[in-house]
């Protein structure tokens, strides 16, 4: 039975309607139940008539909404469902859908399934057989029924290939011989070989094709031309101008893919094809993974990049400068000028680097790492990263690899090396021994002037001879590789710069380095290049576009990977071979996308079609709201919707809502906390001396009460003036914002995160002072001795921090305000170490310092507990006894003055330092 | 088992005295409390009278008898003085506490019911006037007014049995005369009861307050659609239609109710007080002490 456009599967229910007006008046004729009400006040109400004489009725909007909650009940059962399909239109006997299910079919892939499954319902309704047949992936059609069918819908997927010709041919010998209509669900491109299939399919019975009416976009290959990625969009018809955005999407630096360039490209009125450079930072581009057209979410309009399209990266990370050392004594100039023709070069701190996943990344001179860093840089070279290591003064000085072999170091290395003033010297510089003919030096030329006067010395270990790839005369290790994983390390076993041998300086070196593939050019090989080879999916592209891990398929042969048709054993993707990554999309360079043309006898229709769409559950629902409805205008009439029990209710209906309503999400992050905002304002818009959490309280309090002591004397007397100090917490709170860091020791303070000593660590490396104080000076001396000391070397262990020393008389520490022979705190102990000086600062004659290089030293370490000499309490009078009397007094005066002095070094540097000049110059200016 | 064995039980009988006498520290202790708050600095009583306690000297006057005088005073001056006592005599003053069903009624939760707000007030009015050195009783003949500190244990205990009508009736038997009295209740039983009451107090001198206690829905009456109300003793009920049609009604009943009870009042020589149960006990105590202090001048 129909009634407009809707039908009826049970229209003999509708009957029931008749008896509504009988409910009505039956509904009408009883009045609301009264409440029983205990009533202290009825003595007054005795002999009170009603106004109304008539009893109180049902009001008839009410009892309306009681009819049409019943009617909605009755019409819901009678089972009402829009757009029923005429059953005259359809045919009869088994269905056969055909779908494309290619990577174009997937931009509507959603609809398309909708489909499928309407016709199935359908089918399943006239007790039709089933069954579906795919292009793509054929296999014999067997029909079934179609709920059965339907609930295997959802694991037909398309796939990101396009049914080649003979899958389509395959797919035709699979039909039964029986006859069946057929639905084709077209991808809206031609692919060949559909006319047989066609023509085939003809013969069993009527063909019905449905065809998304957007077009297919395509994305070739991207290509470099001038440093630009030059993109190339195609789609299958020209109809009119067309704008498409292209995104270039990748990793930032913390792991997440994002879009990391837009490229908006237009389709000119009459073309296929439009084309647009994407210039981009070396940076980004090398973090580009793929390249898709925003929206079009195919596996078409995808394209990932591998190796040829950028160029290698390398990270340069060198050890903390050490004062004004010229350019051309840095290690780090020499690699520049090495590796930037060739490569791309990234600086920073390792935890940035490691994100842009470079290729290479260089430790010139570095010796320890925390311990975060050591983790995230071992899983990046188990995953196919170089390491390359320079040696230099501090890798010698350091305990790394001394006893166990460190693993980011190929060999263990002997105590010292060679040293300047250490035990070993030859007689004269030495010179490289010929490479190997294992060695992936192996036929490079030697030039005679390549000399090595210091190296650092491998261990004679048993697998030594194994990893050196290059030698001396003498046979001592040069170069040394091992690999991890996937990755390898190599360590040159001297500086990069010119100081321990002239090798930097020599065309040798740019070769070795290019040797090791730390710089190469990279084109697209050629099928045949690529004979013998095999090449492992590290990553998938699905039809929708989107990147999945491969997992375990099998590695194709490298003659195949380039030119062979896509389908189930070559997926498009990105493959890695034997020293490079290259991706194989969907589209190559000079693929083009044809339009469908279909014979003119065929229904075409969309993929939208007018559903069947039950509304009995819609109406029941509906009736169940009038029902809720109902009970609280009852409640309301009958006065019980009154006070509390009004708000109970309207909570409950509240409630209601609530659950129906999605809950909101919480989008906020930490790092908008205003607070965290206004406290990183207040701590730079002032100097502010800083002390680390200890977790004592006690300690603690003295800390603040200290720096508050020093801070009130730098504002009396210099022109210093820090605002309040403030308490740090290592976990939390930002380092960057303040130059100086008390941490005093206590032995039961948690040992910080690895993230804290990330932190700290570049809090060091970027010029912060941490001054730490075991405050134990009166019961022990410098070291291990004490809790403290003990406590103190496992804090500054994953630490970064240079080799030490007493500070020496002509410290600029003794000069920079008050002039002080000694750094008394509270107990007027033992030496205060800082940074030791350059080996090479010499006394000159006549000057009263040594000239000794810039920069401040990043710890300053000791045991005086100067914050219990430094604290004043909130009125500006000492907390704590300094000594006794006079003598304690003026110990306490000359550890403010250390502390004037400690921070005025932390904020001048080595400016005192430098006055040391003004007497030479005043003398050779002739006055 | 029979009725008098169970009485006689003496587990029975303890268990029934422990729940007699919860109820009973917890009514003393906030009545304490409630006539903790009220300072009897203003008390009526301190003037010169009878009684046995100094009061002050006062030069003798004309007319004053000789045997007022003073001596020992006098003599350490040139003029004469009469020595005055301090006014003892005790009022006694006689409470009457409805106890009936109609004032085991509270519209909310957060509310006391009347019968409690008028047993705490009743009780606190009785420590103070104790502590004043007045005898206070029961009206009736049950609990004679006296002045032991023991009595306010006895009032205590009379006012833990509920009563058992549905309206309550003022207790009018065996007054004292020129006493005091005060009677709480709600006042919607017989008002003729109250009348006849009121009229042989009067007549015997006894002069008093009226303390009507009222729940805040019996003032309002917020009630809406068709409902039966019944007392809270059952025996009365009325049924409406339309409750809120009734309560202009009703509202009208009840300012004519204490309409009357203020003329009979002021016929008779008392005081007439409403007390809601949603205000403050305290209030209502300041206004009782205050008017039977007035009446005592």
């Amino acid at each position: 039975m129909m009634l407009g456009p809707i039908g009826f599967a049970a229209p003999w229910l509708l009957i029931a309607l008749a008896a509504l007006p009988i409910l009505w008046i039956i509904l009408r004729a009883v009045p609301p139940a009264p409440i029983r009400r205990r009533f202290p006040g009825v003595a007054l109400l005795l002999g009170l008539k009603d106004e109304e004489s008539v009893s109180d009725r049902t009001p008839w909007w009410l009892l309306l909404l009681r009819m049409l909650a019943v009617a909605a009940v009755i019409i819901g059962l009678a089972g009402p469902i829009l757009n029923p399909q005429d059953e005259a239109e359809t045919g009869s006997g088994p269905l056969l859908i055909v779908m494309d299910g290619s990577w174009a079919a997937a931009r509507d892939w959603d609809r398309s399934a909708t489909l499928v499954e309407g016709l199935l319902a359908e089918a399943g309704r006239q007790g039709r057989t089933a069954a579906i047949l795919r292009l793509t992936t054929p296999e014999a059609v067997t029909f079934a029924a179609a709920d059965t069918l339907r609930a295997r819908l959802p694991g037909y997927q398309p796939q990101p290939w396009s049914p080649a010709p003979q899958q389509i041919d395959a797919a035709g010998g699979l039909l039964p011989d029986t006859d069946f209509d057929t639905y084709w669900l077209s991808d809206g491109l031609a692919h060949e070989g559909r006319t047989a299939l066609l023509q085939e399919l003809e013969s069993r019975g009527t063909v019905t094709i449905y065809e998304s009416p957007r077009p297919a976009l395509g994305l070739k290959p991207v290509t470099i031309e001038d440093g630009a990625l030059q993109v190339t969009a195609i789609r299958p018809m020209a109809l009119g101008p067309q704008e498409i955005t292209v995104q270039a999407m990748g990793r930032d630096p913390s792991g997440t893919l994002r879009t990391l360039a837009n490229l908006p490209m237009t389709f000119a009125d009459a073309e296929t094809e439009a084309t647009a450079g994407l210039s981009l930072p070396a940076e980004l581009r090398a973090r580009v993974t793929h390249l898709s057209i925003a929206g079009a979410r195919t596996a078409g309009a995808t394209t990932l990049s591998d190796d040829s399209f950028r160029r290698r990266e390398v990270a340069l990370i060198g050890a903390r400068q050490e004062g004004e050392t010229l350019d051309l004594l840095s290690p780090m100039h020499y690699l520049r000028k090495a590796l930037a023709p060739t490569v791309d070069l990234i600086e920073g701190p390792l935890m940035d680097m490691i994100p842009a996943n470079p290729d290479v990344i260089v430790l010139a001179d570095v010796a320890t790492l925390s311990e975060s860093e050591e983790e995230a840089l071992y899983e990046w070279i188990d995953q196919g990263g170089m390491l390359l290591r320079f040696a230099g003064p501090r890798l010698a000085a350091s305990d790394v690899s001394r006893e166990v072999e460190d693993p980011f170091l190929p060999v263990r290395l002997r105590a010292g090396g060679r040293n300047v003033g250490g035990a070993m010297s030859w007689g004269e510089p030495k010179t490289l021994a010929p490479f190997d003919a294992t060695s992936p030096f192996s036929g490079l030329e030697i030039p005679g002037d390549v000399t090595i006067s210091s190296q650092v010395m491998a261990q004679p270990d048993p697998s030594l001879a194994d990893r050196v790839i290059a030698r001396l005369t003498d046979g001592t290790p040069l170069v040394t590789r091992k690999t991890t994983g996937q990755g390898q390390v190599v360590l040159f076993h001297v500086t990069a710069n010119a100081e321990w041998s002239t090798l930097p300086l020599s065309g040798l070196f740019v070769q070795m380095l290019e040797r090791l593939s730390v710089s190469s050019s990279t084109s697209r090989p050629q099928a045949e290049d690529l004979a013998g080879t095999t090449w492992q999916p590290v990553q998938l592209l699905t039809a929708t576009g989107r990147i999945e891990p491969a997992g375990t398929l099998p590695g194709v042969p490298g003659e195949r990977l380039i030119d062979a048709a896509l389908g189930a054993d070559l997926r498009p993707g990105l493959y890695q071979g034997p020293d490079r990554t290259l991706a194989r999309n969907v589209l190559s360079a000079d693929d083009t996308l044809r339009p469908t043309q279909w014979p003119a006898r065929l229904r075409v229709e969309g993929l939208t079609r007018a559903q069947e769409q039950p509304l009995g559950g819609w109406l029941l629902a509906l009736s169940l709201i009038l029902l809720t409805a109902d009970i609280l205008a009852t409640l309301a009439l009958s006065g019980r919707l009154t006070g509390r029990g009004a708000g109970g209710a309207t909570a409950a209906v509240l409630l209601a809502l609530t659950l129906v309503s999605p809950a909101p999400v919480r989008a906020q992050q930490a790092t908008d906390d205003p607070q965290e905002i206004a406290r990183a304002i207040a701590a730079t818009s002032e100097v502010v001396l800083a002390h680390v959490v200890t977790g004592n309280p006690q300690v603690d309090d003295l800390s603040q009460a200290g720096l508050r002591g020093l801070t009130q004397v730098l504002t009396f007397r210099t022109s210093v003036e820090p605002a309040a100090p403030v308490a740090v917490n290592l976990e939390t709170d930002e380092l960057a914002f303040y130059p100086f860091l008390y941490w005093p020791i206590t032995p039961d303070q948690p040992i910080p995160s690895a993230e804290a000593y990330e932190k700290l660590n570049r809090y060091l490396r970027t010029g912060g002072m941490i001054m730490f104080d075991t405050r134990d000076a009166d019961v022990a001396g410098f070291g291990a001795s004490s809790p403290n000391g003990r406590k103190l070397q496992a804090l500054a262990e994953p630490l970064d921090i240079p080799a030490l020393e007493p500070v020496p008389e002509d410290h600029v520490l003794t000069r920079t305000f008050y002039l002080l022979r000694d750094f008394p705190g509270r107990h007027a102990g033992r030496d205060v170490w800082v940074e030791s000086a350059p080996a090479d600062a010499e006394l000159i004659e006549g000057m009263p310092f040594r000239n000794l290089n810039d920069g401040v030293t990043p710890v300053v370490i000791g045991g005086n507990d100067w914050a219990a000499a430094w604290a004043v309490d909130q009125t500006g009078n000492p907390m704590l006894p300094v000594g006794r009397g006079y003598a304690g007094e003026r110990q306490r005066e000359i550890a403010l003055r250390f502390g004037v002095n400690l921070i005025m070094h932390v904020l001048t540097g080595n400016y005192k330092s430098d006055q040391v000049h003004v007497p030479a110059l005043l003398d050779r200016l002739g006055q | 088992m029979t009725e008098t064995a169970r009485l006689t039980d003496p587990r029975q009988l303890r268990e029934r005295a422990e729940r007699q006498a919860e109820s009973l520290p917890p009514l003393l202790a906030r009545a304490e409390h409630l006539a903790g708050t009220v300072l009897l600095g203003d008390h009526g009583r301190r003037r010169s009278g009878l009684g046995d306690d100094f009061w002050q000297y006062r030069p003798a006057q004309i007319g004053d008898p000789a045997r007022w005088i003073d001596w020992r005073r006098s003599a350490r001056s040139d003029d004469r003085y009469v020595r005055e006592r301090e006014w003892q005599i005790a009022q006694s003053v006689m409470l009457w506490v409805d106890q009936a069903a109609s004032m085991r009624f509270a519209s909310d939760k957060g509310l006391p019911d009347k019968g409690e707000r008028a047993r705490l007030l009743a009780l606190a009015t009785a420590i103070l006037l104790i502590r004043g050195g007045e005898r206070v009783g029961l009206t009736g003949t049950l609990l004679p007014p006296r002045r032991a500190r023991n009595q306010i244990y006895r009032l205590a205990e009379f006012f833990a049995e509920p009563g058992t009508d549905d309206y309550g009736v003022p207790e009018h038997r065996a007054m004292i005369p020129n006493a005091r009295a005060l009677f709480i209740s709600d006042f919607f039983g017989r008002l003729d009861e109250v009348e006849l009451a009121l009229t042989k107090a009067a007549d015997r001198g006894v002069r008093g307050v009226l303390l009507q206690v009222l729940d805040p829905s019996e003032e309002s009456f917020p009630f809406k659609g068709r409902t039966v109300f019944q007392s809270i003793g059952g025996t009365v009920e009325h049924e409406t239609l339309k409750a809120g049609d009734l309560r202009d009604r009703y509202l009208t009943r009840l300012a004519e109710r204490k309409d009357r009870l203020d003329h009979l009042c002021r016929a008779t020589g008392w005081q007439f007080h409403t007390h809601h149960t949603d205000r403050s006990a305290q209030s209502a105590l300041l206004t009782i002490y205050a008017a039977l202090d007035r009446g005592t001048t």
